[in-house]
């Protein structure tokens, strides 16, 4: 189909009703309203799909617990505070080895912090957010064609390997508007997973659980999602890199700051500095063997976000010395200009004896 | 020889692991003769909560999945909106249901959820070792208010199902208790009663058991029971607390 012109919260909710999602449930918080009234609008009339506003973040993220048990595609979204309330929720998806969507257009933190743009919810995406040994798959698009191409790909990644899938974005990415064109139609019936619940007819009852008072079945769950942790780490890192060919130095930089970077990288281009960037798709798996094959060759690294540096430890553990890392962000909601960027960057340059 | 009494085919072969006295089993099993006689094995999807009923998967031969604490109304809601087919219960203690779970069971009762509470009022946390519950009556000794409840302290027992029958949404609600063979049938009536409700389509139905926790009472399995009588029905009236289901606004 030809391009159309949507913000990146709308472009959320046409792509996961044409991945064939059937329950949204969600609460209103700002940046990421739109994509609930999206869904109210043209998901709640469809056929065999619901759609509720719920009571709160905790009880939208467990109506997406029980459509989940059925076998549905289901997806809650929220930001930054309404996400920290989901984790409880989260964790009973991992553990139940249960398939989810959930979005986070992120906002300035900590607290009730403010509703600009933000990438503060790095640790709680990638360490897993809630209690328990767990982690979920994390995507961070970085322009509204990406929110609606991963949206569409979160939910057969989760129905692959049975988890939880975030999509990490930020409240610029939800309210600006860019052309978009959606690749899929929506099916019309998608096959019922296997151990989904809808009755014992013609099969045993089925119970899905993890408590036990026995901790050895629960280490071998453990140890069980782990080792499908270690096929998803092997199978779907992904990341994208630009201009690293001649790179003297890197700029490490995921979402909405990726685009900042990418114009200051442009500019540091044009005025003869070998800078390149490498943009982590996947925050969770990190692409740690990109950064190593990187290292083998270039030795300066820039991490760049709109927090305080969560990202830079993942960088220094790939790296694991073999590169020095350096580390710019704006944390707060505060959104830096390609410009300022271009500065730290020429600086950093400078300072390195690079040139 | 005619056979009058025998195992519901929808409870599972297995020893109860719960309390001498307890009232968990009495209302399991006879759960599971009412799904027998509504024939819902085949449809129906429980919830039980985390407590000492989170095992219930172990007696119900149904499908069932287990919830966090007090969301049992919430994930009920999800089961049935993407799969309205089917008959959803969820099986709730007071702490549960009436403290960590209330505005979960508010909204779903005023949605008019098509899902049915089973809700075990037996005033303490009972796995966690007898705390307070938000039913807890006054002067009620437990392990976090060891010199009884204080109304200026800790408030007054929750009357979580009048609260409920204010909701349009809520067609069908009857309190009941498990602690006499004519109450045991009284609750058997009313748990078929709120599942017949849901069958039909009318709105969310709850039964509120009164039910024996002789462990955390400290008392023996009889003082349990006549304490239910004697004192607990004067702070929670036995009787159908709304009942719309015959009315054409029932919706």
């Amino acid at each position: 189909m030809a391009k159309v012109l949507m913000t990146g919260n709308a472009a959320i909710g046409e792509a996961a009703i044409r991945a064939g999602c059937q329950c949204y449930f969600g609460y209103p918080i700002t940046p990421q309203n739109e994509l609930t009234e999206y869904m109210a609008t043209h998901l709640s009339r469809r056929k065999g799909c619901s759609f509720i506003q719920a009571e709160s973040e905790i009880s939208a993220i467990n109506m997406v617990y029980g459509a989940s048990l059925t076998g549905a595609r289901a997806m809650t979204s929220s930001s930054s505070p309404g996400i920290s309330l989901k984790q409880e929720g989260i964790s009973y998806l991992a553990a139940c080895e249960l398939p989810a969507v959930i979005v986070n257009m992120s906002r300035g933190g900590p607290g009730l912090g403010s509703i600009s743009a933000a990438q503060s919810d790095y640790f709680q995406a990638t360490r897993g957010g809630g209690h328990g040994d767990y982690r979920t798959i994390v995507l961070a698009p970085s322009s509204v064609q990406e929110l609606a191409d991963f949206t569409h790909h979160a939910f057969d990644l989760a129905d692959k390997y049975l988890i939880p899938v975030i999509i990490l974005g930020d409240g610029m990415l939800g309210q600006m508007m860019e052309p978009v064109e959606f690749k899929h139609e929506t099916p019309d019936e998608l096959p019922i997973r296997s151990r989904a619940l809808r009755g014992a007819k013609d099969r045993p009852s089925r119970i899905i659980k993890t408590f036990t008072s026995k901790p050895a079945e629960l280490e071998e769950l453990n140890w069980s999602l782990f080792r499908r942790y270690q096929l998803i780490k092997k199978q779907e890192t992904t990341c994208d890199t630009f201009m690293v060919e001649d790179a003297r130095l890197i700029v490490v930089a995921f979402g909405i700051a990726a685009r900042i970077a990418k114009g200051a990288i442009k500019t540091a281009r044009a005025n003869g500095l070998k800078v390149g960037m490498l943009r982590p798709i996947t925050l969770w798996p990190f692409p740690t063997e990109k950064v190593q094959e990187l290292a083998k060759s270039i030795k300066q690294y820039l991490v760049f976000e709109m927090n305080m540096g969560q990202m830079v430890e993942d960088v220094q553990l790939a790296l694991s010395g073999n590169g020095e890392v350096s580390f710019y962000g704006r944390p707060g909601g505060v959104i830096p200009t390609p410009s300022e960027v271009y500065k730290v960057i020429s600086r950093l340059y400078y300072q390195k004896g690079l040139k | 020889m005619e056979k009058v009494y025998t195992r519901p085919k929808s409870l599972k072969k297995a020893t109860f692991h719960y309390c001498p006295g307890c009232g968990h089993s009495i209302v399991h099993r006879i759960m599971c003769e009412v799904i027998d006689e509504l024939n819902l094995q085949e449809r129906i999807i429980g919830i039980p909560p985390p407590g000492c009923s989170v095992f219930a998967y172990h007696y119900f031969d149904v499908d069932m999945a287990e919830s966090a604490h007090g969301r049992g109304a919430a994930v009920a809601t999800g089961i049935k909106r993407a799969y309205p087919e089917a008959i959803v219960f969820t099986y709730q203690g007071d702490g549960d249901l009436a403290a960590i779970g209330t505005a979960e069971t508010i909204h779903a009762a005023n949605r008019g959820e098509r899902v049915t509470a089973i809700f075990i009022n037996n005033a303490v946390y009972g796995m966690t070792g007898g705390q307070m519950a938000p039913t807890t009556l006054l002067e009620q000794k437990t392990t976090t208010t060891p010199y009884g409840r204080n109304i200026k302290l800790e408030g007054y027992p929750i009357k979580i199902s009048e609260m409920l029958a204010l909701t349009k949404g809520a067609v069908y609600i009857e309190r009941t208790a498990v602690n006499s063979p004519a109450n045991i049938r009284k609750t058997k009536k009313a748990i078929r009663k709120a599942f017949q409700t849901q069958i039909d389509d009318l709105g969310f139905s709850l039964v509120e058991i009164l039910s024996p926790c002789p462990t955390n009472w400290r008392m023996t399995p009889i003082e349990a029971w006549q304490w239910i009588d004697k004192v607990m029905t004067k702070e929670y009236p036995l009787g159908v607390i709304k009942d719309i289901t015959g009315k054409q606004d029932a919706d």
